[in-house]
């Protein structure tokens, strides 16, 4: 589904993800977790397209589409989403209208039609509902006035609402009460598909004592230095980074 | 060979969409402007003897009138002996209803895009809503429509040259009564080569039973466009006029010096809308047209309301302050404007809100877009005499820039000499952020779509306030004008 290879990205005169390489396969739920400034966000970001973070070697494909080759917003249309660390406030335009306007430009983006007025609004209700906004907050300006937890619960619901191919999340259990926690994690968990993949960008282990994933990366240097299991996570929990990403820990392992 | 295809994929490559230029034969007025000019154009219309005087008072104003002083604008001089104040289209046929109409002329209302309502209405669809459009090609009224519709709830909407025949009463009573002759100098100029316009009357206690409708249209090479309306709603009436233009290229600036006057008498409101999308001149700011404008109400019976609603995306220069005398007790008097500047179009644009009478209230809400390198000013007065007691103003002025190299000034002047008065006064001014472009890209608008997205949601409240068609036509200028904006 998502394969990266030896990506190298740069955000000014700095060089931040260094030779990455990362291979998500279609089904699969994948962590990736390291210290701040270790280059999450930026691989996020190159992924995505965003200007600024320049791909300068390396390749990334998507279904073996290369998204490096692509705008961000054809990116989206080839099945990419992001959800953000930090979601954006745009005063003045419902969120309805952003979504719908978002879905159908994907849609035209593939050669679709346009989703019709009644099958969103009917999806929209659902989403809403599961993921605990009401839909007095989906008519307001997009994340106008949102709460941290509630901004993300809104990413959840663009993501299902687009049912992406892959979705990175970066961050989206920060700031989330046990609560918004769960009712996360069970939209992953609703979402995971033999045919759909995730990548889980976190600095803590507690999202993925609800999402199980089939693997954990751990990212510093802007490297994957180790990948594991489930238990990989448990044990970053306990040791910190440093001890487990040490480079003798690391080789005796 | 130009098949039709080749034409249309032309027309679609051209920068600016509506630039083109229908093929009918104008009936000009000799060049450049003296007396001769002003009987010239009062004879070519069949004017009594009246009207003639009241041209020529106002050109021997004009004679003595020095050009304005440019606040925020930078233009050249204009020779106004260097232009035609007169053309009309040669084929002037009396028509029953727009199916009539020369087809040329009719081609032109296509590629407007006048809205599909109307389409439907002139098809004669049934159920559609009822709009009525008063077709100013040039400057000579060729059709109106609805006539009879209107006529029946004693609504008057004529050509403006018409009502100074047919309601010679109504028309000298308030011509000239909201702006002065020698209001301005473009006031002036008008008063004396106004070419044709509008006039419409509704009755006491008479809602006019449809949105009237007006859309104008330069369209002869080199000539000034003067229109003149002239609306009144007597007592307890109500009335929605729209108001629409666009403007084929042309290689040299095209004055365009309106003058609107609004009259409203005890409970009466008005609501006046206007989609402006004038030529704005190429990239570098050639071609454009200056659009000079006077509009102005007068709120004279008590309770009365004046509301104008503004979207302007067109002309190289921009210079109108749609303003509302409150003279009734507890008259009301709300602005709304969007003005939207790019590449190097200027704009100074605002209100006036003038309180004689005690409760009187105003509302002014204007969102200024600035992209290229455009430079977009809102000028407002809020003015309080010193017998208004227990005036309010709420006034919000916010802009949005797109780049670096544009310019956004807010300009309030309030001038208070009743202390009861509460005046409110909140600007902003705020950068489309990479955040959010990214974030909208990020869910698959491409770059432009993405613009437009958040310049609608930043313009949204001035939007809402236009009749529904309109909105969705404003909506899609606002995108179409910032076409190349970004990136």
């Amino acid at each position: 589904m998502l394969k990266i290879e030896n990506l190298t990205a740069t955000v000014g005169d700095k060089q931040i993800i260094n030779g990455l390489t990362l291979d998500l396969p279609a089904g699969e739920v994948h962590a990736i977790m390291g210290p701040n400034g270790s280059g999450k966000s930026t691989l996020s970001y190159a992924l995505a397209g965003r200007d600024g973070y320049e791909v300068t070697a390396g390749s990334a494909l998507l279904d073996g589409e290369d998204l490096l080759d692509m705008e961000p917003h054809e990116r989206s249309a080839a099945g990419l989403y992001l959800g953000l660390q930090y979601p954006v406030e745009i005063p003045g335009v419902s969120n309805l209208t952003f979504l719908r306007t978002a879905i159908n430009a994907q849609r035209e983006g593939r050669g679709e039609d346009a989703v019709s007025a009644g099958d969103f609004m009917r999806a929209i209700r659902g989403e809403a509902e599961a993921f605990d906004l009401s839909m007095d907050h989906m008519k307001r300006g997009v994340n106008v006035g949102f709460s941290g937890g509630e901004k993300k619960r809104n990413e959840m619901i663009q993501m299902a609402m687009i049912q992406p191919k892959c979705a990175i999340l970066d961050e989206t259990d920060s700031g989330l009460d046990i609560d918004a926690l769960r009712v996360v994690a069970d939209g992953i968990n609703r979402m995971r598909d033999p045919k759909r993949s995730f990548l889980l960008i976190t600095h803590y282990q507690r999202l993925l004592d609800y999402v199980q994933p089939d693997k954990v990366h751990v990212l510093k240097g802007g490297q994957i230095v180790k990948t594991g299991g489930p238990e990989l996570a448990h044990e970053l929990e306990r040791e910190g980074y440093d001890t487990v990403t040490a480079p003798e820990l690391a080789g005796a392992a | 060979m130009a098949d039709a295809a080749t034409v249309a994929l032309a027309e679609d490559a051209s920068k600016y969409k509506w630039g083109f230029s229908s093929d009918v034969e104008s009936e000009m007025a000799p060049k450049g402007l003296n007396e001769d000019t002003v009987r010239y154009i009062s004879a070519k219309k069949g004017e009594p003897e009246w009207m003639l005087d009241w041209r020529l008072k106002a050109f021997r104003l004009w004679e003595k009138a020095e050009s304005p002083d440019w606040a925020k604008l930078d233009i050249a001089p204009i020779d106004y002996q260097d232009a035609y104040y007169y053309a009309e289209p040669k084929v002037k046929p009396k028509l029953d209803s727009l199916d009539d109409l020369d087809p040329a002329i009719r081609e032109t209302y296509e590629k407007l895009g006048i809205p599909i309502e109307e389409q439907k209405v002139l098809a004669n669809v049934e159920g559609a809503r009822k709009v009525a459009v008063d077709a100013v090609f040039d400057s000579v009224s060729v059709a109106t429509t609805f006539r009879e519709e209107l006529s029946k709830a004693g609504v008057i909407f004529l050509s403006i040259s018409e009502a100074i025949k047919e309601h010679p009463q109504l028309v000298k009573k308030w011509l000239g009564s909201v702006v002065p002759q020698r209001d301005n100098y473009f006031a002036t100029l008008n008063s004396a080569v106004f070419s044709d316009g509008t006039f419409v009357y509704i009755p006491e206690g008479v809602r006019c039973p449809m949105e009237l409708s007006t859309y104008f249209r330069i369209n002869a090479e080199n000539t000034g466009q003067f229109e003149r309306t002239l609306i009144v709603a007597d007592k307890g009436s109500y009335v929605s006029y729209l108001e629409g233009c666009t403007a084929p290229m042309r290689d040299e600036n095209q004055l365009h010096a309106a003058v609107v006057e609004l009259v409203a008498l005890e409970d009466a409101e008005i609501k006046y809308s206007t989609v402006q999308n004038w030529y704005p001149g190429d990239e570098d700011g050639k071609g454009g047209i200056y659009n000079f404008v006077t509009k102005r109400a007068l709120c004279q019976g008590d309770r009365s309301k004046v509301s104008w609603t503004q979207v302007e995306t067109g002309s190289a220069v921009t210079w109108k302050y749609p303003s509302c005398v409150l003279n009734g007790r507890d008259s009301v008097g709300e602005f709304y404007s969007v003005a939207l500047t790019n590449n190097r179009q200027q704009a100074d644009t605002g209100t006036k809100m003038v309180h004689n009478a005690p409760g009187t209230r105003s509302t002014i809400i204007s969102k200024g877009i600035s992209a290229g390198r455009s430079d977009n000013t809102y000028r407002g007065l809020v003015r309080v005499g010193p017998s208004a007691e227990n005036v309010r103003n709420f006034t919000q002025c916010d802009s949005l820039l797109l780049g670096d190299e544009c310019g956004a000034h807010t300009v309030p002047y309030i001038e208070v000499k009743n202390p009861s008065a509460q005046i409110e006064h909140e600007a902003t001014t705020s950068k489309i952020s990479d955040d959010q472009m990214f974030y909208a890209q990020s869910r698959g608008l491409d770059e432009e779509e993405a613009v437009a997205l958040i310049v609608n949601g930043f313009a949204k409240e001035v939007l809402q306030q236009l009749p529904m068609e309109f909105a969705v036509e404003a909506q899609k200028l606002l995108g179409i004008s910032l076409e190349g904006a970004v990136g």
